[in-house]
């Protein structure tokens, strides 16, 4: 990169937009906090400080933007198509149950018992995805529509699991949990081995580092990003759904079959939200648990690539913010006394401030398109 | 003449002073002063990209100069937005339509009215009153209740003319009104034109056709690459003239054509039927045949069937019953992409809709249909370079200006976007080119340029289908000409022995006797 495009990175209209907009969230919430009787510095210093203040804070907020990175990316992908993608909540779901069900059931050396949770997991969340494609190619069922009853689907479906024979751990209510074969935790064992707990204990820092359950998930969201941005500047399957996103008539006129392109969308967007949720399982949770309503990863997703202004690398970036806010928010309740509502206010506002002028541009743009001749 | 025009200046009702406009390092206008009077239709005249809209948008408030004033009636005045615009007597009805399609012809006039109240049918119905004055008064004659996407191009312009005056514009702007309309259209918007300057209304007139501003104009002012050439007279100037001060250099309107035997019949339609959105038979046992070496110009009045005929024979639209064959190979209700794998390229009439992804570059555009061949990709990754440099050489070759083949496609002027599609289908070599309304919207330099593309594809023993609602086109650049007439052919003649009242009398439904 040479110097004029920095320059133009940084004076670019997008760019500016997002930090004003930032800023304007930061300074609502402080308001906010302020009337609420806190002190809205010291709450920001506290996030801060619990965000970036340890090795073990930044590792724990990347724990937590995995999964937003993945859905945003999802998000982003199906939007830069000409899709309204609401059903990466669902689609994390089924990568979700994929990935335990896979990671429990499945006995396998680590080396491939990995890739075959991710790869399944991809898939099934990738064809919940295409669903609603098909329904709008044949049938012309909005996406929208489609892919929020699916995600109710998605969650009954989930639930229903839990509670199956063979699969429900005994007196819990969340499935068995997947073979550590299948876990992309670091030093997950090893860990609480007694040689690992001596050499931790003489390394401080990496045992701060570690002790959070750092995983390989967000090199996967990573490669994920690359691949998203790949695919839509360099591959010819991406020019065709970016032309199907932007403009049908003339994709259909110039031989692009324009039902197809939806169908291959909404799949390639599902399986990253179920990347996100098999992630979450091998990376985190290591089950499913029953659900009593969603768990918001696809919906924060929505936040991520709207942020992120819906480009891959922008989703990379808007996740760890998002992440970084909902960690360290949780921080200044024991630090203040705030109520945790008060913090989600805060989140809250910051992503409205963010999402909702691009929100209403990108949908103005694309709904109210003008009769053009 | 100077005189005269000082003598006069009190009547100007907008002067635009100095205005400079630049997009980025680029300048579209460059230091243009434009006063209009009152009572006058004053043409702008111009090359394609010339900057014309460019101007205009910004009197309607949607750019604001780089540099330069905007008077009105006097007064300096700035122009923010096109709500300011109208608030202070300007209107405009932009090149490309801005109707709400799903919207009806009411709505739509009345649409963004702050003192009406679409919910309180009162005053719908109170507005709705005007809407019909007007339109009674100045012959603009609509549907009020049709919707928007059902009703033909001249009445949505004249949804957009009701629209501004409705408003109360003073000042009308009306950027290449009649590129989309038929000669009979065509002739009733010039009659409204005259009455609306009889009013004290003053029209500003964006138009390629001199024809046209020589009968509607008072005054034209020339642009070329940006600049002010002259303001003139019409009366005292004749079509070269204005042609010739527009490009620089001399054009001749005749086509350029050696005689030409035609070859075996290369692109045949058998009793085609096919029907529009309202499930309406629009081509109707249609049968026709295209030789290798002809062109063959389908005439006909807007609405008898041509675009749906165009939609079925490219895949667009279902074939009912009959038979589409190429080189004798059937391609009836084949899919687009195997129609163009055929040899089939189609200038289509809609290019904003249709010929273009507005939001990709030209680059991206000029392999619309050939981004997965090689050398422009190899399995399954795009070759930028070969796009970039394939894209570069259509560009110099078709004059797209500016020459930047990483111009989105939406930034271009109306003209240059059409030459970009022109340049894209013609580069595909096929053994037929369909050109829907290929020159609408260009320049007298760049309807040459596509005629001789025409005819160089004709040369080259390829068969080109010309359907156009100019019939000077038509019976300048085919060598056969069909009419259709209420989806069927009512006759086919041989150009050369064409005259104008035989086919306007064959498109109004009449058989030729000459045939
Ligand atoms: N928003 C924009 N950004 C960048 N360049 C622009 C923009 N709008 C117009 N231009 C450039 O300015 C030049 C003048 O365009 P304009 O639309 O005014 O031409 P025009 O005289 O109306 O041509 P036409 O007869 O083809 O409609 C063109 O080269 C065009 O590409
Ligand atoms: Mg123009």
């Amino acid at each position: 990169m040479n110097k004029r495009k920095i320059y133009n990175f940084f004076s670019n209209k997008v760019f500016l937009f997002t930090l004003i907009s930032i800023l304007a969230g930061l300074i609502i919430g402080a308001v906010i906090l302020l009337f609420a009787g806190f002190n809205p510095l010291r709450a920001y210093a506290i996030i801060i400080s619990g965000v970036l203040g340890r090795f073990k804070y930044i590792s724990y907020t990347i724990i937590k933007a995995t999964p937003l990175i993945l859905t945003g990316l999802s998000i982003t992908f199906a939007f830069r198509t000409g899709l309204f993608n609401i059903g990466a909540e669902g689609q994390f779901i089924i990568g979700a149950i994929t990935a335990t069900a896979v990671g429990y059931f499945l006995h396998l050396p680590a080396i491939i018992h990995i890739p075959v949770v991710i790869i399944s997991a991809t898939i099934a969340a990738g064809l919940w995805g295409g669903i609603a494609g098909f329904l709008k190619a044949k049938f012309g069922v909005h996406e929208v529509i489609s892919t929020i009853m699916l995600n109710w689907i998605a969650l009954y479906f989930q639930n229903y699991l839990v509670y199956m024979d063979g699969f429900q751990k005994p007196g819990g209510e969340t499935s068995y949990s997947i073979q550590p074969t299948a876990s992309i935790k670091l030093f997950g064992e090893w860990k609480l081995s007694d040689a690992g707990f001596a050499w931790f204990n003489s390394n401080p820092f990496l045992r701060d580092l570690f002790k959070t359950p750092v995983n390989f998930g967000f090199l996967f969201a990573i490669v994920a990003a690359v691949i998203v941005w790949y695919i839509l500047k360099h591959t010819t399957l991406g020019y065709k759904l970016r032309a199907v996103g932007f403009n049908k008539n003339a994709a259909e006129y110039g031989g692009i079959n324009v039902s197809k392109s939806m169908i291959i969308s909404m799949t390639i967007a599902g399986g990253l939200a179920g990347l996100a949720g098999a992630v979450q399982v091998m990376g985190v949770t290591h089950n499913v648990s029953l659900l009593a309503a969603m768990e918001g990863f696809g919906f924060d997703g929505i936040a991520v690539a709207l942020i992120g202004n819906c480009t891959a690398i922008g989703s990379v970036f808007a996740g760890l913010l998002f992440g970084a806010l909902k960690y360290g928010g949780t921080k200044i309740q024991p630090a203040m006394g705030a109520p945790s509502e008060i913090i989600n206010i805060v989140i809250g506002t910051i992503v409205f401030f963010i999402a909702i002028p691009r929100m209403i541009s990108l949908l103005i743009k694309r709904f109210s398109k003008k009769d053009r001749l | 003449m100077g005189n005269k025009a000082e003598a006069r200046s009190d009547d100007v009702v907008i002067e635009m002073k100095n205005i400079t406009k630049k997009f980025g390092d680029f300048v579209a206008n460059d230091n243009i002063t434009l006063s209009v009077r009152k009572g006058e239709v004053h043409a702008l005249l111009g090359e394609n990209g010339a900057g014309k809209s460019t101007l205009m948008n910004i009197l309607y408030g949607l750019y604001t100069p780089t540099t330069g004033d905007i008077f009105i009636k006097g007064k300096k005045s700035v122009i923010s937005n096109p709500n300011d615009a109208i608030q202070k007597g300007i209107g405009m009805v932009h090149q490309h339509f801005m109707l709400v399609k799903p919207f009806t012809v009411a709505e739509n006039i009345i649409l963004g009215m702050e003192n009406t109240n679409i919910i309180g049918s009162l005053k719908m119905d109170h507005a709705l009153q005007t809407v019909k004055e007007i339109s009674e008064q100045y012959s603009l004659h609509v549907d009020p209740d049709e919707k928007i996407r059902n009703i033909t191009v001249g009445m949505q312009q004249r949804v957009e003319i009701l629209k501004t005056l409705y408003r109360g514009a003073e000042i009308l702007i009306l950027d290449e009104p009649t590129a989309v309309l038929t000669p009979q259209e065509i002739h009733e918007l010039m009659r409204t034109l005259k009455k609306l300057t009889k009013e004290g209304k003053s029209i500003i007139l964006i138009s390629h056709k001199l024809k046209e501003i020589k009968e509607a104009a008072d005054r034209c002012t020339i642009i070329r690459r940006g600049k002010k050439i002259d303001t003139v007279e019409v009366s005292k100037t004749s079509e070269a003239q204005l042609a010739s001060k527009m490009v620089g250099r001399e054009v001749t309107f005749q086509v350029d054509k050696e005689d030409k035997k035609p070859g075996e019949v290369i692109f045949n339609v058998e009793k085609l039927v096919v029907k529009d959105n309202r499930q309406i038979k629009k081509v109707n046992q249609f049968s026709l045949e295209v030789k290798r070496g002809e062109i063959l110009g389908l005439a006909g009045i807007d609405g008898n069937g041509q675009s749906e005929f165009i939609e079925a024979i490219t895949g667009l639209r279902k074939v009912e019953s009959g038979k589409v064959l190429i080189n004798g190979i059937d391609i009836t209700n084949k899919t687009p992409y195997e129609i163009i794998e055929s040899k089939i390229s189609n200038i289509p009439q809609d290019r904003q809709d249709r010929g273009l992804v507005l939001d990709f570059t030209v680059q991206e555009n000029m392999v619309l249909e050939k981004h997965s061949q090689r050398p422009f990709a190899n399995r399954g990754i795009l070759n930028h370079e070969k796009i970039r440099l394939f894209a570069k050489d259509l560009i110099e070759k078709f004059d797209v200006r500016p020459t930047n083949e990483d111009k989105i496609a939406k930034t271009l002027s109306g003209g240059n976007q059409q030459k970009v599609i022109i340049a894209r289908e013609v580069s595909n070599d096929p053994d037929l080119l369909i050109a829907a309304q290929p020159t609408r919207g260009l320049d007298v330099g760049a309807i040459e340029f596509v005629h001789e593309s025409l005819v160089k594809q004709r040369d080259a023993d390829k068969a080109v289908l010309l359907i156009s609602y100019e019939l000077d086109e038509i019976m300048n650049v085919s060598d056969r000409i069909a009419v259709m007439y209420e989806g069927k052919i009512v006759g086919i003649l041989d150009a050369k022995k064409a005259d104008i009242e035989t086919l306007g009398l064959m498109m109004a439904g009449g058989k030729s006797d000459n045939e």
